[in-house]
């Protein structure tokens, strides 16, 4: 599989000034239409709570008013339009409807209440950094097996890459009622899940990155007569770093995922992932919303974590 | 414990086989290179069936390939709707839908130095997220059925294929560009003779990514509703009557579907880009 679009923070710190802007506006473009969609989204509602409330309004009867489009009936009641961005359960929160209780969800309450995003997201978190410390270990381990035997990267490699076109996290549910079956649950059944959604990826990206250096610099070690392992710690593992930290990336954010997907058959207890579904039983959309941009937050945190690690340890080797 | 011998004795066998084959003369045959994994498979497939029965796993934690095998034998009629309401219905219409509409907002996009600018690093951004996350919404908001499913399919393949659709049409050098302008092409000419086809690599690229995503999707998004049918339906449902055998049928489907997609995107990818360095060698 080709790896994906370059990503790297080197893009970002050429033209740190010629990008802020730009970028600025792309965000503003983005909230500007969100905001817009707000009113045919959730204009059926307001106009039933100002009927509720003895505002007249066009048309009177209910059943003619489900069969109209938002658009239209907004533009006969624009007296109620300023209310689509402040409605209790609106089909489509505002986005400041969404950022307060983001706010409210995880700065005003304490860490420890039910209610907490901060509570939900660590309990994902955790279950993602251990699936993804093991995946990413155990990927890597893999990976030097493969390159110094033959016949692992015949037999495995093949399966390796047909692996990546698979939806494997259809296998989350299974796992965590299998391992619920003898006994496990709790973190570590998220945590399989995340391990394995981590695992592929850096096995085929780091066999890549193990492979980078061409044949003239492994002819120069073999003009030093350098052992295998010195080959290997003094050439192919730093060689591999950038890939290394490519597969990082998308296997952590590959590791959310799974963490999320793994909260959903338990049923809604806890973490992010039982948030969004408590919020689609119960029709919470804010909540569902500031779930969502939870685990965003999470995913681009970690990401931009790894992104730092991997500029300042390029730097000390002197590769960027 | 004699299965489980038997078991062992495979493994030593299986694996002494590829020792042979991979360190062999003929190692860098095709034939050879496609023998070598399909052996190891076989083995991993024989080594589970005697080791379920041997040490007499439990149903409900990992059923024989054999049981699942019969299990699909058994139930081709359900496993082919499941197949048509979440991959035909579900994930390929949302992947044509989605993809094309990431080609055209990319060729917007890319007239703008601006916009490209400020809208490859918010999609980058955007490609690392937990999209699957919105399927709770797009659930509430296009219902049940499979139009909530290609949804989904269509936020989850937006992304990729935007930022590789942007990053291609970029691929051309300022020589070559110049060498249209000389020949007084129009927009549409230089982008069709020189534009496109450069960045076919980067196109197919999105579109391969995106057929991963398109089925990860379409299954995910069941989990959160969907009617009585379906690959992810089933799943989870099998998975609630301890019915494992099932649940690994289904996984089969998605497994074959899924390199089947890829497979022929890349099958297709090879016959557009033939003159790409990676395709002639």
């Amino acid at each position: 599989m080709t790896e994906p679009v370059d990503t790297t923070p080197s893009r970002w710190a050429s033209g740190v000034t010629g990008i802020v802007f730009p970028v600025l506006v792309v965000l503003a473009i983005i909230t500007a239409i969100w905001y817009a969609v707000c009113v045919p989204m959730n204009i059926h509602g307001a106009v039933q709570s100002a009927e509720r409330a003895g505002v007249v309004v066009i048309p009177e009867d209910a059943k003619t008013r489900r069969e109209m489009g938002g658009v239209a009936l907004a533009l006969q009641n624009t007296g109620e339009i300023s209310d689509v961005w402040s409605q209790d359960r609106p089909r489509l929160p505002a986005p400041h409807q969404v950022a307060v209780e983001l706010w409210k969800t995880t700065v005003l309450k304490k860490v420890t209440s039910k209610r907490s995003l901060i509570y939900h997201g660590w309990i994902t978190l955790s279950a993602t950094l251990l699936g993804f410390a093991f995946g990413t270990g155990l990927g890597i381990l893999l990976a030097i097996g493969i390159v110094h035997s033959r016949v692992m990267d015949m037999s495995v490699m093949p399966w390796a890459i047909i692996s990546q076109t698979i939806p494997i996290i259809a296998l989350a549910p299974m796992i965590i009622v299998v391992l619920y079956s003898i006994g496990v649950q709790g973190i570590i059944p998220k945590a399989v899940i995340s391990a394995y959604l981590s695992f592929f990826p850096v096995v085929v990206g780091m066999v890549k990155g193990l492979r980078s250096p061409d044949a003239m610099q492994l002819d120069l070690l073999r003009t030093y007569s350098a052992s295998k392992a010195q080959g290997f710690w003094k050439l192919r593992l730093p060689a591999s770093m950038p890939y290394l930290f490519t597969s990082l990336k998308i296997g952590i954010a590959a590791s959310l995922v799974g963490a999320i997907v793994g909260e959903l058959p338990t049923g809604a207890v806890s973490g992010l992932g039982a948030r969004l579904l408590a919020g689609s039983y119960y029709g919470q959309t804010v909540q569902i919303w500031s779930a969502l941009f939870a685990a965003a937050i999470l995913a681009a945190c970690l990401v931009a974590i790894l992104g730092v690690i991997e500029r300042v340890t390029l730097k000390r080797m002197g590769m960027a | 414990m004699m299965l489980v011998g038997a078991a062992f004795l495979i493994w030593v066998l299986g694996w002494w086989m590829n020792v042979r084959l991979a360190n062999g003369p003929a190692a860098d045959t095709r034939g050879v290179k496609l023998l070598v994994p399909v052996i190891f498979g076989v083995t991993v497939l024989l080594v589970w069936e005697l080791l379920v029965w041997g040490l007499e796993v439990p149903l409900v934690i990992l059923p024989a390939p054999s049981l699942i095998a019969t299990r699909f034998a058994q139930s081709t009629s359900i496993l082919w709707q499941d197949f048509q309401q979440t991959f035909v219905k579900g994930a390929l219409s949302g992947y044509f839908i989605g993809c094309s509409a990431a080609f055209l907002m990319a060729i917007a996009v890319d007239r703008s130095d601006f916009l490209r600018r400020g809208l490859l690093p918010v999609g980058n951004f955007v490609a690392a997220l937990p999209i699957v996350g919105t399927a709770p919404i797009l659930v509430m908001w296009f219902g049940f059925d499979w139009h909530s499913k290609a949804a989904v399919v269509v936020v989850m393949v937006f992304f990729p294929m935007l930022i590789n659709t942007v990053a291609g049409l970029r691929e051309t050098t300022a020589m070559q560009r110049d060498l249209m302008e000389t020949y007084a092409a129009s927009y549409w000419q230089s982008f069709f003779k020189l534009r496109l086809p450069a960045a076919m690599p980067f196109i197919f690229n999105g579109l391969k990514i995106s057929t991963t995503l398109a089925l990860i999707g379409a299954i995910v998004a069941e989990f959160f509703g969907s009617p009585t049918v379906g690959m992810g339906f089933r799943i989870s449902t099998s998975v609630g009557q301890l019915a494992l055998d099932m649940v690994w049928a289904e996984i089969v489907v998605a497994a074959l579907a899924g390199t089947a997609f890829y497979g022929v995107m890349a099958l297709i990818e090879k016959g557009v880009t033939f003159w790409h360095p990676s395709q002639r060698g």
